[in-house]
């Protein structure tokens, strides 16, 4: 093979098609191996692997429906099912459920509100798919009050605790810059903590969710998504408005920014919120709202921080607020009307990675005189934001 | 459940009763037998008399790998005595010489290990007579019918409880030289399938399929003497019952004594326990026997007699 041969070839040729040939290459190959059944591969080995996850289970006076995905590589036949040790009537899927199908089961069962049940699908290779019902409740029915409530649940989770939080702008603006530095160490505290906390909720749910959509890998998928798209939308902020004043990003650049990441994580909170409500496992006493009032006020002072020193419109500030906490809404109708643990897993995931990225982008402003980021002051205050969210998580827990 | 309500479609026949989606049931034809069948599917053999006048009873058996229909949509990759579960209801006099020539049809090494007094050599475990049967092996297995009783035969190579659980299994009656009074006569086998493989069962029945007499009575008369012979081949649980409702009935442990030893309408059994049941039934209509162990129930292990006038 010597250079000389190389060179010819490399003139013959246009440039798209040696860009395009090996694809097409491939793309022959592959369409030739399928015609062909897979040559000399065979039949596999073994008997059928069935994988079935239960992804949803509504709950109606006399009726358990469980939405069922088939997260294995062979279609699977539900030929039985049973409630509690006792076989039950049902109807579902006539047919197989094919791979990454899904279907609902819905099995008559006169369940009572309060008891624990455990619903067994049989297949048709005597295979069993359990799913624990912990505490049985009715589902809601998902009609426009429903939305309402779910909208109200938003607002008062996600909303007036960051516009609360807002309020702090007058008083942060007094403050020395060394005090500041402090508040601003706080802030990144206070992410820090959701974004290690929205990452573990990640890999809970993720556990729950079929497997086959990617597990857990959604979390760090979304959460480098998230990271990525953030960091482009800084960028690109950055190079529009050619104003930057300090060695990081413009303090209005960055308070979108946060509160940008900060929606995301509420977005996710929110598809918790829902989905815990609509589970019945959450009690939507003053208590919780009480808990979120106090944990999510802290996101707002996260908020204003970084524009301590601009004196934005209050329209600016209405629509950061906005950012920051109505996702919390649209997470609520998501999480109670179209659960599912691999989305809410991967939003988790998005919610963390956008976090990071903010606190990438604030970490320059902890910067003291001599250019360290952590001074004591900041270490106080990075320490203090983790203890004060995990104090008032301990409100919340869902 | 009343017998005013006889001309209701089928699916109200199970208001109120745990049973298949739909009140289907399965195959049995596909299944190549069906627990109705069994239910007075005696097994006599072949006789011929000895010079002495002793009777010789044969019988062959042949251990075959089978998919069965254990529940409607599911099947279980069951090992079987002549392609059945239970296996052949083996019935045969007190004192005859019996005979039972074993073929093991099977990708597994098998035995008959038979309840009832024996030489050591005929008792059908590894390392004893013939010991273990390879797969395309045989063996005779020789003894006398001895002592009259309900017993029962079944596999004893290891793994002993999935030799058993997988189907290898069946009653043996040895009738008393002076025969039992004329009677309306059942085998029920209490069985059970770990379809899973988690060592539990997940469905209970008495001859294998889970309410089939539910779906379809047992038909009796009334004032007629039933007589049920009544094996627990039930592997994994330790215990099962049988429970009658509406009557009660005369029980005779493994079968040994003409004299009952309780007249009650519920008997508990472990594994390999059996006894007769005899009773009359004193009014028509429709009466329910399940075990008395509501998960069983549940599960598979009940049905009707339907007792006409």
């Amino acid at each position: 093979m010597s250079t000389t041969t190389r060179t010819a070839r490399g003139k013959g040729a246009p440039t798209w098609l040696l860009g395009a040939g090996p694809l097409l290459l491939i793309v022959a190959a592959l369409a030739a191996f399928a015609a062909l059944g897979g040559p000399g591969l065979g039949e596999r080995r073994g008997p059928p692997a069935e994988e079935l996850v239960i992804e949803r289970a509504v709950l109606k006076p006399g009726t358990i429906a469980l939405t069922v995905r088939n997260d294995g590589p062979d279609p699977i036949t539900i030929a039985q099912a049973q409630v509690n040790d006792a076989f039950a009537q049902f109807s579902g899927p006539d047919g197989p459920i094919g791979h990454l199908r899904s279907a609902t089961v819905t099995v008559r069962q006169p369940w009572i509100e309060g008891e624990a049940y455990e619903v067994v699908l049989m297949t048709s290779t005597g295979g069993t798919i359990a799913h624990a019902i912990d505490v049985a409740v009715e589902t809601p029915d998902e009609d426009t009050s429903f939305f309402a409530l779910m909208a109200l649940l938003g607002v008062y989770v996600g909303v007036i605790p960051i516009a609360l939080g807002m309020l702090w702008l007058p008083w942060v603006r007094r403050v020395p810059p060394a005090a500041m530095r402090g508040i601003m160490a706080l802030t990144v505290g206070l992410l820090a903590f959701l974004a290690v906390d929205a990452t573990l909720e990640g890999f809970e749910l993720a556990g729950e969710g079929s497997q086959a959509f990617g597990g857990a890998a959604l979390v760090p998928l979304g959460a480098i998504a998230a990271y990525l798209l953030l960091a482009g939308v800084s960028s690109w902020l950055q190079q529009r408005r050619e104003r930057a004043r300090e060695a990081g990003a413009a303090g209005g650049t960055i308070a979108l920014l946060v509160a940008i990441g900060i929606g995301l994580h509420n977005l996710g909170e929110g598809v918790a919120i829902g989905a815990a409500y609509t589970a019945g496992a959450l009690a939507l006493g003053a208590f919780l709202v009480v808990g979120f009032a106090l944990h999510n006020t802290t996101e707002g002072l996260a908020v204003v921080a970084p524009i301590a020193d601009a004196r934005p419109a209050l329209r600016r500030l209405l629509l950061l607020g906005l950012i920051a906490g109505a996702p919390a809404i649209l997470g609520a109708w998501i999480g109670a009307a179209a659960f599912n643990a691999s989305l809410a897993a991967f939003l988790f995931g998005f919610g963390a990675g956008a976090i990071a990225q903010v606190v990438v982008q604030l970490a320059p402003a902890l910067r003291d005189e001599h250019g360290r980021i952590l001074h004591p002051v900041a270490v106080t205050g990075l320490l203090a934001g983790m203890a004060v969210m995990f104090a008032t998580g301990l409100l919340v827990t869902i | 459940m009343g017998d005013g309500h006889a001309g209701h479609a089928a699916d109200t026949l199970h208001d109120g009763h745990a049973n298949f989606a739909g009140g289907a049931t399965v195959d049995h034809h596909a299944n190549g037998f069906d627990p109705h069948a069994l239910l007075r599917d005696f097994d006599w053999g072949r006789t011929r008399r000895l010079a002495s006048g002793r009777v010789v009873r044969e019988w062959e058996l042949y251990a075959v790998d089978k998919e069965i229909e254990v529940a409607p949509g599911i099947a279980f990759a069951a090992w079987t005595y002549n392609g059945r579960i239970p296996g052949p209801t083996l019935r045969c006099r007190e004192g005859e010489l019996l005979r039972i020539r074993f073929v093991n049809g099977s990708e597994h090494p098998h035995t008959i290990h038979f309840h009832g007094i024996h030489p050591a050599a005929m008792d059908g475990v590894p390392g004893l007579g013939a010991g273990q049967i390879e797969p395309g092996q045989e063996t005779v297995y020789e003894f006398d019918a001895l002592p009259a009783g309900l017993h029962l035969y079944h596999c004893h190579v290891r793994p002993l409880a999935e030799h058993i659980a997988k189907g290898l299994y069946g009653a043996f009656i040895v009738d008393p030289a002076d025969e039992r009074e004329e009677a309306d006569e059942l085998v029920l086998v209490m069985n059970g399938f770990d379809t899973n493989f988690d060592r539990a069962n997940e469905l209970y029945a008495v001859n294998t399929i889970p309410f089939a007499y539910m779906n379809e009575p047992i038909h009796v008369r009334r004032d007629d003497l039933v007589r049920v012979y009544l094996v627990n081949m039930l592997e994994y649980d330790l215990v099962n019952s049988f429970h009658l409702h509406g009557n009660l009935f005369h029980y005779f442990p493994t079968g040994t004594s003409r004299t009952a030893s309780e007249f009650t309408d519920t008997v508990m059994l472990c594994q390999g326990q059996r006894g007769i049941l005899e009773w009359r039934f004193a009014h028509p209509g429709r009466f329910m026997f399940h075990a008395h162990q509501s998960e069983f129930t549940e599960l598979g292990w009940q049905g009707f007699f339907e007792v006409s006038a």
